[in-house]
């Protein structure tokens, strides 16, 4: 029994280093050899692996959020404080610091029958509706990590109405500009090809 | 066509995987494997212990009790202290007594059910010295559990199954810190975080957005989290986020570790026991059970949101509330079957908004007692007891006393085998009774209507498995889930390794008889056959009651919202 215990303190002393060591090793190795992506991928707008609300965004002359291409309505902030909010306000994250209540990664959790699932999804069918946006399924469900920083070719290709009659760039530049900034499937098959919001706008903010 | 090539490229990985890594394992528990003997001889030295003291079954179990039951002890106190502890730019206060039982008891276990979300409740130095700490050796205990128990097969009339200690080292050195650290590096240099330099700030001009990011050693946490079968993520969302799983890379890299080591395992079963044949036949019943699975999980979630069609958006694509478009609806399925197979619980999207019958398909993969193919270790010794009843059946049919790989199946193995069986659907239906009956119980659940249930009945059943994954609306950051969870963790995960330590140490006290011509074949498709119908009768049996009051009725529940 004692001699157990002894070990027992021994062998979890010496994992314990050999923990410590292998995060530090890591760290050490992460820092010099991909030293961008240990650091969080970040760019001059922010990172490319976080997605931001585009919401808010102001365009003179017309309603916020519609003269940029927007994320998923992730925003865990107003949406899942008060999901009778209308309209709620759809957009990537704050991923720490919260606009709501929320203050971490997560999805909405609700069930596909859940009766605040369908009352959420109709109040955002509507908010796309009235921006001239027919919605694809990805514009009006959230994400499981909350800041889904993608969408696909069609979320993009959705939203054209809305972008150009914001902005005045013709529709077929737009297809051009969401056809040039879709990355395929990685390797050709690993998971579905998406988009970057944010190199999205960023390419879209060259155009004007 | 993308998904068909993942579901390839994995058969061709896996495969390699286990005739490679599997001999190799075999090698290392053998102790023929010595590259890092410099290393291995000065810990024996300190532990005062070495490969030629072997130990029976009774002093394998209580070494590894003692010693479960001090690394939960460090972690319980290092997140009880992490206020005064260094490694914590954003000064997280101590975490408190009731969750504090609950992730110690989750990780150690193996578990990694988490009822706090990460980025906003651990330090750098929890996340690191607590829970990585764990999620390092409780895989390690389970592989040395298995082999253990596999010894009492391969040996005859001994009484020992080797020693713990040892057993530990081997493991820890030789297996599971070189593979996750070569794995940490991929994840990383996809873009996982990995950094010990806090939160980062900034302001988008586009869009007049400030944010404030959590980062953290992530990516290394996130090699062993998959590989280690345990699940635990740093951030609350765990392979959901960009920053532990970014691209459809580290997605495929993740489905490829969880299953890596459990398949593997019954390669080292075969060859540890002089048959190859035998550790195929457990490896055929996982496969098959296991693509089942997969099959009709991934159907499930490539039709539409209910919530979505009722809200007039029609489209072709899957079931999208929860998940993350780098992923797509298929492979999150087969990632999310591949994770509650495994006994991991790692999670790349809102398991909660699966469909009802997707949900279904997670919930009871982890009923059937995580054994398709199970976590690492706890799969192997857990499909062993299956193995003995279906030997044990089988021999009831031809009227003669059953053996397995020449060993007797009497009374005594058959009372164990069916003790290991046994302990957790009891642990689990009778925890999910008792929440249901009271009010802390019932007032967790996010969702109405039987998708309430479900999150409660997901909420033990996760736990009594070790699995660690959630239907995350629950509210489990309660006493009473907290307390009832840690003990659930404790008997999913005891309450099987003591019956299969001591199953191995009656079995290696036998002699092997000979093979002759009435002998129950054990390694042919009869067999296999035999093994999937325990495994899916036991489990069926036992809940089909309390499924058909969740995922059943909710699926037959056409045109109603709760």
């Amino acid at each position: 029994m004692l001699v157990h215990i002894r070990r027992s303190i021994i062998l979890a002393l010496i994992t314990l280093i050999l923990t410590f060591a292998y995060a530090y090793a890591g760290t050490g190795l992460s820092q010099v050899a991909f030293n961008n992506q240990a650091n969080g991928s970040l760019t001059a707008n922010g990172s490319t692996l976080i997605g931001q609300n585009w919401s808010a965004t102001k365009c003179p002359g017309h309603p916020d959020g519609s003269c940029v291409f927007q994320g998923r309505p992730d925003d865990l902030g107003p949406y899942a404080a008060n999901p009778k909010s209308t309209p709620p306000v759809p957009g990537g994250d704050n991923p720490l610091v919260a606009n709501g209540n929320s203050g971490q990664s997560g999805a909405s959790n609700l069930g596909p029958r859940s009766k605040v699932l369908l009352s959420n999804t109709q109040a955002l069918v509507s908010y796309w509706h009235a921006r001239g946006v027919n919605p694809t399924p990805d514009l009006v469900t959230t994400s499981g990590s909350g800041y889904d920083p993608n969408i696909t070719a069609a979320d993009a290709l959705a939203q054209i109405p809305m972008v150009s009659r914001a902005t005045g760039i013709a529709p077929s530049a737009l297809r051009a500009l969401i056809s040039r900034e879709n990355n395929g499937a990685q390797l050709g098959f690993l998971g579905s090809s998406y988009i970057n919001v944010l190199q999205l706008n960023e390419a879209l903010a060259k155009l004007h | 066509m993308g998904f068909t090539w993942t579901i390839i490229t994995l058969v061709i990985a896996l495969g390699l995987t286990w005739r490679y890594l599997g001999s190799y394992m075999a090698a290392v528990f053998e102790g023929r494997v010595h590259f890092l003997g410099w290393a291995e001889r000065p810990v024996y030295r300190l532990l005062g212990t070495g490969p030629e003291q072997e130990q029976n079954w009774k002093r394998y179990a209580g070494s590894m009790v003692i010693f479960s039951a001090v690394a939960m002890g460090v972690t319980y106190l290092l997140i009880r202290i992490q206020g005064s502890l260094p490694l914590n730019p954003q000064h997280f206060g101590a975490v408190g007594q009731a969750l504090s039982f609950n992730t110690a008891s989750s990780f150690m276990t193996n578990t990694n059910w988490q009822n706090y979300g990460g980025e906003t409740t651990m330090s750098y130095f929890s996340q690191i010295g607590a829970l990585t700490f764990e999620q390092l050796l409780s895989p390690v205990i389970g592989i040395a559990v298995a082999i253990a128990m596999v010894r009492g097969f391969s040996r005859r009339n001994s009484p020992t199954i080797g020693n713990f200690w040892v057993d530990m080292t081997r493991g820890l050195f030789y297996i599971v810190i070189p593979i996750a650290f070569v794995a940490g590096i991929i994840f990383v240099g996809q873009g996982a975080v990995q950094t010990l330099a806090g939160t980062a700030s900034f302001h988008d001009s586009l869009n007049g957005v400030t944010q404030t990011i959590a980062r953290g050693p992530i990516g290394f946490m996130e090699a062993i989290k998959q590989l280690g079968n345990n699940g635990g993520g740093f951030l609350n969302a765990n392979s959901a986020t960009t920053f532990e799983n970014p691209t459809g890379l580290t997605n495929w890299l993740s489905i490829y570790l969880l299953l890596a080591i459990p398949f593997a395992l019954t390669y080292t079963f075969g060859k540890m026991v002089g048959s190859i044949r035998h550790g195929a036949a457990l490896l055929a019943a996982m496969v098959l059970i296991f693509s089942v699975w997969v099959g009709y999980t991934t159907i499930a979630e490539h039709q539409q949101n209910p919530a979505v069609a009722a809200a007039g958006v029609h489209s072709n694509v899957g079931n999208t509330e929860g998940k993350e478009v780098r992923f797509g609806d298929t492979t999150t399925a087969l990632f999310g079957v591949a994770s509650t197979n495994t006994s991991t619980g790692s999670a790349d999207a809102s398991y909660d908004s699966f469909t009802p019958i997707g949900g279904m398909g997670l919930l009871t993969g982890m009923m059937l007692g995580e054994v398709t193919p199970g976590g690492a270790g706890s799969g192997l010794y857990t499909i062993l007891i299956y193995a003995i009843i279906a030997v044990f059946i089988g021999g009831l049919m031809i009227g003669r006393t059953p053996e397995y790989l020449g060993k007797k199946i009497q009374a005594k193995e058959v009372k164990l085998a069916g003790l290991g069986a046994l302990v957790m659907p009891i642990a689990v239906l009778l925890l999910t009774a008792i929440a249901v009956s009271i009010h802390a119980g019932r007032v967790a659940p996010l969702n109405g209507g039987p998708h309430g249930f479900t999150e409660i009945l997901y909420g033990f059943t996760s736990p009594g498995n070790n699995n660690g994954s959630a239907f995350g609306g629950l509210t489990g950051n309660a006493t009473f889930y907290n307390v009832t969870q840690g003990i659930a963790f404790l008997i999913g995960r005891v309450g099987i390794m003591i019956p299969a330590l001591a199953l191995g140490g009656a079995l290696a006290a036998k002699n092997v008889v000979p093979e002759s011509l009435g002998t129950f074949r054990t390694d042919n498709g009869m067999f296999v056959g035999l093994t999937i119908g325990v495994i899916v009768i036991i489990g069926g049996l036992t809940f089909f009651p309390a499924v058909s009051l969740g995922p059943i009725v909710e699926q037959l529940s056409h045109g109603k919202f709760f």
